[in-house]
C-alpha cells in the first residue's frame, strides 16, 4: 500500500529566482526549491540542508549541469549534487533527500512525506 | 657519538648557499654548525645591490632569515669578526673568545681593490660592496651633484647605475681601452660606450688616475696621466676584487702568489681540515668573481663532507648575460678567440645598436663563444651551444642573423641534450626537469618548486618554459587550459569573446560559445567577465544565478551559514561618529565584531535576513559596501603618512583613499589587495600586495604582484619616483591587463610569473605601451570607475531584489533552527561542532 503524502504549498512561481534556488519551511524542515527553466522539468526540490555540515545553505548554491547531470554545488565546501536523485558527485556514500515538486497553477506544490508529517506533528 | 663542530667564517650569498646544501644533506645532523659573520647583517643578494637605491631593503635583498637559522639548529653569530686561527689546536679566536672545531670552511668572500693613487684615503672616496657601502655613498652623495666611478666592468657600470638612481651625474673612469675588458671586444666595448652616454652616463676610457686633490667647483679633482682632469663631488672604486683571505694567510695555508686561498677539487685548502668557497678560493690558479660558481663550489663542499667521494669541484662556466644600465650584454665562454685556429663571424648594427659575435672552432662545428650587446634575445640558444658542445648548422652565421635577413629561429628544446643546464644558478639540467615531470609534476609552477630552476636570477625563465611545455606535450599531457566541461577556452579567451562580440548574459554566450547549462566554475568566472565588460548590477536578474553565495548575498558566509559584513573603510580612516554607528549596529544585531588586517572592521553572524535591515543602517551612516565578498578591489591599506609621522615623506592616507575609490567595486579574476606607505619604512607593508605604493622625497614608487596569503610573495619594483598621475595611470594599466590577461582565480604574483616575459615584459606593455593598448586600458578603466554604484544601496532600495534575502520564502519570521550560540570573551559565536550547549 502506497504511504499517504501530502502536496503541500510552499510558495508562488513569483517566488522562484531562475537557475537558482529558494529554501522554503515544511513539515518536513527546511527545503530547497530550484526552477531551471531551460531543462524539463524545470522544477526540483531537495533538502536545504547541507549534509557535510548540517547547515541550512543548498538553495544558495550555483546550479548547473556535470555530465548531463542538474547539480548544484553547496555553498560551503562546494561540494555536487544532483538534483534530481541527491547523489553527491564527490562522495557516493552521501545524498540529500529529494522530494517531488509540481506547479499548480500559480503554486508551487512539494509532495512530503505523511509519516514525517505525523512524527512532526507529534 | 657525540657531534663535530663545523664552524663556517662568512656569512656572504656562497656561505649561506652552503648552508642550505648542507642541511638537507643528512650530514647536517652529524654536526653542530656555527656561523661568524664580520657583517652585522644576514647574508644578502650583491647582485642586485643597486636595488638598494631603488627602494629595496635589506630584507628584500636577504638571502634567508634569523628563524631559518634557528630552525635548522644553526648559531648564527652576526658582526663577530674572526681575527685568528689555531690550526694545532683547531680552534678559531673571536673578540669574544676561542671556539673549537673540527671542520672549518672558509666563505670570507672578497674586498674592492683600492688602486693605490694618491689621495685615495678622502673621505669622499667610497668603495661598492656592502650595503653599508651603499649607505655611505648615499650619505656622500646627499645635496651634490657629480659622482665618478673609477672602473668600467661589471661591477663599475653596476655601481655607475647606482649613482645615476642617486640623481647624481654619473661618469665612469677605466684604465682599458674599452668597457668591460674582460667579457667585451672592441666593437661591443665601444657600442656599449655609446649607448651608455645616451642614457646620460659620461664613459672615459684609458684614463690613468695620478692623484686625487681638492677641487675647485667639486669637493675632488681627479688628475690623469694625459694632463686632463675632471671634477667630482665623490669617487667609487670598483676597479675589481681581492680575495678576503688574510685569515688563511696568517694561519699559514697555501695560498696562491697574487692571493687567494688554494683549494683542491673538495675545495679543501693544504689542510685537510679547512674548506674554502667563493671568491676567496684560488682554484687551478683562477678565483671566480661570479655567484655561480661560488655556488656550485658551495654544493661541492657540502656534498663532501656528506662523505660523497666523487664530488669534485670541475671549473665553471663564466659566461654571463646582464641587462647594465639598462643595456643587454652577454658574453659566453671563449669570447676573445684565445683557442688556437678560433674563428669569428660578426653580426654589427650600428643603427639598431646590436652587435653579436661567434667565437667557432676551427673546424667549423663547434661554437667556442660569444659576445653579445643591445639584445641578448640570442644568448639562449647560443650559450645551449657553447655548454652542451652541440654541432653548429651548415651555416652558422644564421644564429645571429636577424631573422628578416635568413636568421634562424632560436634554438627548440628538443635539439637540447639531457645534459644541457638549463638553470645554472641552481645548476638545474634539462634531465632533472624531464625528471620531476616524470615524477608527476605537471605544471610550470610545479617544476619550478620541485626543482628550484629559474628562481635565482630568472634569465633562464622562457627557456625553462619552452623545455616544460615541450615535454610535458611530449608526454600526452594536454596543458589544458580550458575553464570547465562547458566551455573550451580559457578565461582570456572568453574575455576576448564578450568584450568583442558585445555579449551581455551568461545564457548568450554558453548558448553561442559552450555547451550544456554552466556550473559552479564557469559562472562565477563568467559573471567577473560580464562585470568588468559591463558593469551591470551584480542582482541583475541575468546574473543572480551566476554568482557565488558571497556575491549573491553581497556578504560573506561563514561556516554556520550565517554571514559577515564589512563596510568599505577607505584607508582605513574612519570618524568617531562612523565608528560608533558600526557599534551601535553590532551591538543591536548582536554581532561579534573583529578587526581585520586590512584596516577595517568585520561584523559576524547575520543572517540572510537581517543583511537588508543592517546595511540600510549602514548606508544612512554614509557607509558603502566593502566587496569583501567579492573577486574584486579589497582595501587599500595605508600608515598614517607625513600628516602626522614625524618620518612620512607624503600623505599616503590620502593617497590610499583616492586609490580605494578609484578602484572599488571592480571585478578582477581573483581579489586584490593594495597598500600605501608614506616612507620606506614602510609600515603599511606594501609590498605584500598586488600593488603596493612606497612614498619617495620625489613621489611615489610602484611594487607589483606581491602575494601573502600560503605562498608569500615581495612584490617587485615596477616603476620609481611617479607622480600622482603616473601612479594612477599605471596602476590603471597594469590592473586592466591583469583583468582582461589572467586566468580565473589567478592572483597577480601568478599571473606575472606565468606571463613569458615576466615582469619585464610587463614593463614592456605598461610603461613602454609595446602592444600599443595602454590608452584603451586607461579608457576601460575611466569607463569603469564612471559607472560605479554601491551595490548595497541600490539593493536595499529595490523591493525585487530585497525578496531575495528571505531566509525562508513561505515564512519571513521563521529563524534557522540550526543556528546554535555560545559566548566568549564577552561575544557571541557559533557553537562548535560537538561542543555542549
Amino acid at each position: 500500500m502506497r504511504a499517504r503524502t501530502s502536496w503541500e504549498v510552499v510558495c508562488t512561481v513569483e517566488d522562484l529566482v531562475p537557475e537558482s534556488g529558494v529554501a522554503v519551511w515544511t513539515e518536513d524542515g527546511p527545503v530547497a526549491v530550484f526552477y531551471l527553466p531551460h531543462r524539463l522539468p524545470a522544477l526540483f526540490a531537495i533538502s536545504h540542508t547541507d549534509p557535510f555540515t548540517g547547515k541550512n545553505v543548498l538553495a544558495r548554491g550555483i546550479t548547473g549541469d556535470l555530465k548531463g547531470q542538474p547539480i548544484v554545488a553547496s555553498p560551503l565546501y562546494k561540494q555536487h549534487f544532483n538534483l534530481q536523485t541527491g547523489q553527491c558527485l564527490e562522495d557516493e556514500e552521501v545524498t540529500v533527500k529529494t522530494y517531488p515538486v509540481l506547479l499548480d497553477g500559480n503554486n508551487v506544490r512539494v509532495e512530503i512525506p505523511a509519516v514525517n508529517k505525523e512524527s512532526a506533528a507529534a | 657519538m657525540s657531534k663535530k663542530t663545523l664552524i663556517v667564517i662568512g656569512n656572504g650569498m656562497v656561505g649561506h648557499h652552503f648552508l642550505e646544501q648542507l642541511v638537507a644533506t643528512p650530514a647536517a645532523a652529524d654536526f653542530d654548525i656555527k656561523v661568524f659573520g664580520e657583517e652585522k647583517l644576514l647574508a644578502y643578494d650583491r647582485v642586485h645591490l643597486s636595488d638598494y637605491f631603488g627602494g629595496s631593503t635589506h630584507a628584500d635583498l636577504a638571502m634567508g632569515t634569523a628563524d631559518w637559522y634557528a630552525e635548522n639548529h644553526i648559531d648564527l653569530r652576526l658582526g663577530e669578526q674572526v681575527t685568528g686561527i689555531d690550526r694545532d689546536k683547531r680552534t678559531i679566536t673571536t673578540l669574544m673568545g676561542d671556539y673549537s672545531y673540527d671542520e672549518l670552511v672558509l666563505a670570507t668572500g672578497s674586498y674592492p681593490f683600492v688602486p693605490p693613487i694618491k689621495g685615495n684615503e678622502h673621505p669622499h672616496c667610497l668603495v661598492y660592496r656592502t650595503l653599508e657601502d651603499l649607505d655611505s655613498i648615499r650619505a656622500s652623495a646627499d645635496g651634490v651633484k657629480t659622482g665618478v666611478v673609477v672602473g668600467g666592468g661589471l661591477l663599475g657600470l653596476e655601481a655607475a647605475n647606482a649613482l645615476k638612481s642617486l640623481g647624481l651625474e654619473a661618469h665612469v673612469v677605466e684604465f682599458a681601452p674599452r668597457l668591460m675588458p674582460v667579457q667585451l671586444d672592441s666593437d661591443g666595448g665601444a657600442l656599449l660606450k655609446r649607448k651608455i652616454e645616451e642614457l646620460g652616463v659620461q664613459v672615459h676610457t684609458e684614463k690613468a688616475t695620478t692623484e686625487i686633490v681638492e677641487g675647485e667647483d667639486a669637493r675632488l679633482r681627479m688628475n690623469f696621466s694625459d694632463d686632463t682632469h675632471l671634477e667630482t663631488d665623490l669617487i667609487v672604486f670598483s676597479a675589481g676584487i681581492r680575495p678576503q683571505d688574510a685569515l688563511a694567510r696568517s694561519s699559514d695555508l697555501a695560498m696562491g702568489e697574487r692571493g687567494g686561498i688554494v683549494i683542491n677539487d673538495q675545495c679543501t685548502t693544504s689542510d685537510p681540515h679547512i674548506h674554502a668557497i667563493g671568491e676567496c678560493a684560488l682554484w687551478s690558479e683562477k678565483i671566480f668573481g661570479l655567484v655561480a660558481p661560488g655556488y656550485t663550489m658551495a654544493r661541492t663542499l657540502a656534498s663532501v663532507l656528506n662523505g660523497d667521494t666523487e664530488a669534485a669541484f670541475t671549473g665553471a662556466d663564466m659566461s654571463t648575460k646582464l641587462k647594465l644600465l639598462g643595456v643587454d650584454v652577454g658574453s659566453i665562454g671563449d669570447a676573445h678567440a684565445t683557442t688556437p685556429g678560433a674563428r669569428n663571424i660578426r653580426f654589427n648594427d650600428e643603427q639598431a645598436g646590436h652587435y653579436r659575435r661567434m667565437v667557432i672552432s676551427e673546424d667549423g662545428k663547434k661554437l667556442l663563444g660569444a659576445i653579445l650587446v643591445g639584445d641578448n634575445s640570442h644568448y639562449d640558444t647560443l650559450l645551449q651551444y657553447a655548454l652542451n658542445g652541440i654541432e653548429l648548422p651548415e651555416n652558422p652565421e644564421t644564429l645571429i642573423l636577424p631573422e628578416s635577413q635568413g636568421g634562424a629561429p632560436t634554438l627548440g628544446p628538443d635539439a637540447l641534450p639531457e645534459t644541457a643546464s638549463i638553470c645554472s644558478c641552481h645548476n638545474v639540467s634539462k634531465g632533472d626537469i624531464c625528471g620531476v615531470i616524470d615524477a608527476g609534476c605537471t605544471d610550470l609552477a610545479g617544476v619550478k618548486a620541485e626543482t628550484k630552476a629559474s628562481t635565482g636570477c630568472g634569465g633562464c625563465a622562457a627557456l625553462l618554459k619552452n623545455v616544460v611545455d615541450r615535454e610535458l606535450e611530449k608526454r600526452g599531457v594536454e596543458v589544458s587550459k580550458d575553464l570547465c566541461e562547458h566551455f573550451p577556452y580559457s578565461r582570456q579567451d572568453l574575455f576576448n569573446i564578450v568584450k568583442v562580440n558585445g555579449i551581455r548574459t551568461f545564457r548568450t554566450l554558453i548558448r553561442e560559445h559552450g555547451k550544456g547549462h554552466g556550473c559552479d566554475i564557469c559562472k562565477p568566472a563568467v559573471a567577473s567577465i560580464l562585470a568588468t565588460c559591463w558593469n551591470e548590477h551584480i542582482l541583475a536578474t541575468d546574473h543572480v544565478p551566476l554568482q557565488d553565495t558571497n556575491d549573491t548575498f553581497m556578504a560573506n558566509m561563514q561556516k554556520n551559514g550565517t554571514y559577515s559584513i564589512v563596510p568599505r573603510i577607505p584607508g582605513g580612516e574612519i570618524t568617531p561618529d562612523k565608528l560608533i554607528v558600526l557599534g551601535e549596529v553590532a551591538k543591536e544585531y548582536n554581532l561579534y565584531t573583529k578587526i581585520t588586517g586590512g584596516q577595517r572592521v568585520d561584523l559576524f553572524g547575520a543572517t540572510l535576513s537581517e543583511l537588508p535591515e543592517i546595511w540600510e543602517k549602514l548606508i544612512a551612516a554614509g557607509f558603502e559596501t566593502g566587496h569583501a565578498y567579492g573577486k574584486s578591489l579589497r582595501t587599500v591599506k595605508s600608515c598614517v603618512g607625513s600628516t602626522w609621522c614625524r618620518y612620512g615623506v607624503q600623505d599616503s592616507v590620502g593617497m590610499a583613499i583616492t586609490l580605494e575609490n578609484r578602484y572599488k567595486g571592480l571585478r578582477a579574476p581573483h581579489k586584490v589587495k593594495m597598500a600605501v606607505s608614506g616612507c620606506t619604512r614602510e609600515c603599511a607593508e606594501a609590498q605584500s600586495k598586488d600593488f603596493g605604493v612606497i612614498a619617495t622625497e620625489n613621489g611615489w614608487n610602484l611594487y607589483v604582484c606581491g602575494n601573502g596569503g600560503m605562498r608569500p610573495r615581495h612584490g617587485d619594483l615596477f616603476a620609481t619616483d611617479l607622480s600622482d598621475e603616473e601612479l594612477i595611470r599605471t596602476i590603471d594599466r597594469v590592473v586592466m591587463f591583469y583583468v582582461r590577461t589572467a586566468d580565473r582565480l589567478q592572483r597577480t604574483s601568478v599571473w606575472m610569473e606565468n606571463l613569458e616575459g615576466g615582469l619585464d615584459y610587463l614593463k614592456q606593455v605598461v610603461l613602454e605601451d609595446s602592444l600599443g593598448i595602454g590608452e584603451e586600458l586607461e579608457q576601460h578603466m575611466a569607463d569603469l570607475v564612471d559607472t560605479y554604484q554601491c551595490e548595497w544601496k541600490t539593493a536595499v532600495e529595490d523591493p525585487e531584489k530585497r525578496k531575495r534575502f528571505r531566509e525562508f520564502v513561505n515564512a519571513p519570521s521563521k529563524k534557522d533552527p540550526v543556528q546554535e550560540w555560545t559566548t566568549e570573551r564577552y561575544q557571541r559565536r557559533p557553537l562548535l561542532e560537538g561542543e555542549p550547549a
